[in-house]
């Protein structure tokens, strides 16, 4: 079986500073995959590389063995491939039923039925469980803009969830949220894991929410990778905890 | 930060939480308020005389051009310089597919649609391929090409002659001749077009509008295709100015190019941030400054652009989302609730993406 991801020598270069330098990962179905490294180190551009929102400068991204290089986001999305980025970002005017509304709206029916049909796209429902799921129950009509930051940070993860996408890439989704929630989306993140079946790859500065959540670990350092292995083995490494880990 | 302190700011906290009033009864009150202007403006006219009534339907077929750019500019974020260039394009479409070719106004007025709505995608596609920035130039040089043909191209267009003698059409075999009973029929016109956008903009089209308009490249990661959506926003709103052009026409029976300049396509985007972009109802308070109220100064003559000018700089200074930002306000003050209209306030922007969407 092909992995739901490979990502084969990417590079990108942003005038002189080659942001990413040379990158080949891939994650096999139901995997949680961690990609640590110092600040600057291309974590960001390489999610951006593969999801389309950067034309890498060299390189290739295949989703279950078929290439999707450059391929835009919103196709991509339709792939069942969805996101957060590291700043947060949910639609602050809409209340947090219509921001998972629109989180899943393109994914069902056509144009046509989006226009003529009901307004909330016969997701309201859909929205409401994924809200309970989130623990956001109590602000289903409040406007996303008013919520808390780590509330806020709950929804930009519930909407990457809503479409139940098939590859989940997730950019720092513990930053900013304090102890008891962060325990709270660990636990939500492997429940849609084991339920559904989502491959995750994710992003993170929280060695323990890393080291806690994912099966596998790539380190990268000067956008290359320094080491991969299982939480273990990369805490082992001695490259890695001169490069990053410190002490 | 401390797990203590939160129990305290609690109550301030859910007092901080703007509850969005139930969108459905807020959307209702624009459905009621469009059947009542509808209803009142049908009957307004008794006593006005002939201009007075002419007056107001020239109101709302304007309205309906704004309408169309209100879509464009104040859903999608659109500049459009030639929302008057598509609206002649309707106009001359509808004079001649009624006067030389023979059809009936009702087929000329889908046609008219169906035209501006074509060319706003040719002109769009690969103005918004490249960058949303491009489509003002391309709006831009397209105003003044319709407006040279409409001026040079005498054998087609009449030059500046223009074209006379435009029927007006007729309902159920009843005459619309006369100028109360034409008005009647430009009510009923713009309120089917008006009812339509509002179906838009509240069914998921008016979310991923909202959407794009406020991040674009979060509304792509989630699949929302920006680039067809933009495009749609536009030629529908162009589709809208041909509308008004194809009604425009049989209300003056004569036209000729002047209407149709880039300055009027100016103006129509200053109708629109007066009225209050992305306000549903904006439009018809935009085209009333517009319309209405040049009337009004008629007694100080050419000052009347001067005072115009002011009137909108000071209302823009004072509230840069226009009368229906005001109104909102005040209503605000009024019931101490927040919005009542506006779907989409501010732009958030989203450093590291890269920078497609
Ligand atoms: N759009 C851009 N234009 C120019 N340089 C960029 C751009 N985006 C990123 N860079 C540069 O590329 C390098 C990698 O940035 P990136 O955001 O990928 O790092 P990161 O690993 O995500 O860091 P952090 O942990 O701080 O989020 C940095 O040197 C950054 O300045
Ligand atoms: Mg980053």
């Amino acid at each position: 079986m092909s992995p739901v991801l490979e990502v084969s020598n990417i590079h990108k270069a942003f005038g002189g500073i080659k942001a990413v330098n040379g990158v080949s990962f891939s994650v096999k179905e139901g995997e949680i995959l961690g990609i640590i490294g110092p600040n600057g180190c291309g974590k960001s551009t390489l999610f951006n590389c593969i999801l389309g929102q950067l034309d890498p400068t060299e390189g290739t991204v295949k989703l279950d063995g078929k290439e999707v290089t450059g391929m835009r986001p919103s196709d991509l999305n339709r792939l069942g491939v969805s996101r957060t980025f590291q700043l947060l970002q949910v639609f602050p005017e809409l209340s947090v039923r219509e921001n998972l509304i629109l989180a899943g709206q393109e994914h069902e029916g056509t144009m046509l039925s989006r226009f003529f049909g009901r307004r909330d796209a016969g997701l309201t429902e859909k929205a409401d469980r994924m809200i309970g799921f989130f623990k956001l129950g109590h602000l289903v009509d409040a406007k996303a803009g008013g919520l808390s930051y780590g509330q806020q940070k709950l929804l930009d993860a519930a909407m990457a969830f809503m479409a139940g996408p098939r590859l989940v890439l997730l950019d720092e989704p513990a930053g900013g949220v304090n102890l008891t929630m962060l325990g709270d989306l660990k636990e939500r993140l492997r429940a849609i894991n084991a339920e559904q079946g989502a491959t995750f790859v994710v992003i993170e500065h929280n060695m323990d929410f890393v080291m806690s959540l994912c099966t596998r670990v790539l380190v990268l350092a000067e956008g290359k990778v320094l080491a991969e292995g299982t939480p273990a083995e990369v805490r082992a490494n001695r490259q890695v905890i001169e490069a990053y880990l410190g002490h | 930060m401390t797990a203590p302190a939160t129990e305290g700011s609690l109550p301030q906290q859910r007092g901080r939480l703007a509850r969005v009033p139930s969108l459905a009864a807020f959307a209702d009150g624009i459905l009621i308020t469009l059947m009542l202007g509808a209803v009142i403006l049908w009957f307004a006219p008794a006593g006005m005389g002939r201009y007075g009534t002419y007056v107001l339907s020239l109101w709302l077929v304007t309205s309906i051009a704004v309408m169309g750019l209100n879509l464009t500019l104040g859903y999608a974020g659109l500049k459009s310089l030639a929302q008057a260039a598509f609206m002649g394009l309707g106009a001359y479409a509808t004079a001649l597919l009624t006067t030389k070719v023979g059809l009936n106004w009702y087929t000329s007025f889908a046609l008219s649609g169906l035209l501006t709505f074509a060319v706003g995608l040719v002109l769009g596609f690969p103005a918004l391929r490249v960058k949303a920035h491009y489509l003002a130039f391309v709006t831009l040089a397209f105003s003044t090409l319709i407006w040279l043909i409409l001026r040079n191209e005498q054998w087609l267009t009449g030059g500046v002659f223009g074209l006379s003698n435009i029927p007006r059409p007729s309902l159920f075999g009843l005459k619309l001749d006369g100028a109360l009973a034409f008005h009647r029929f430009v009510v009923i016109v713009t309120l089917i077009l008006a009812v339509a956008l509002w179906w838009m903009i509240r069914s998921p089209w008016g979310r991923a509008f909202t959407a794009l308009r406020e991040n674009p490249i979060r509304a792509a990661s989630l699949g929302i295709d920006t680039r067809m959506y933009t495009l749609l926003a536009f030629a529908i709103g162009s589709a809208y100015a041909g509308f008004a052009g194809a009604l425009y026409a049989p209300l003056v029976e004569f036209i000729d190019p002047s209407p149709f300049s880039l300055s009027q396509s100016f103006f129509l985007l200053l109708m629109v941030v007066a009225g209050g972009a992305g306000y549903l109802l904006g439009p018809f308070i935009g085209a009333l400054l517009g319309v209405v109220l040049p009337e009004w100064l008629r007694v100080v003559g050419s000052l009347y652009l001067i005072i115009f000018a002011t009137i909108v700089m000071l209302l823009l200074i004072a509230c840069p989302q226009g009368v229906s930002g005001l109104l909102e306000r005040g209503w605000a003050k009024l019931t101490g609730k927040g919005k009542i209209g506006k779907t989409v306030a501010g732009k958030s922007v989203a450093p590291n993406t890269g920078g497609r969407s």
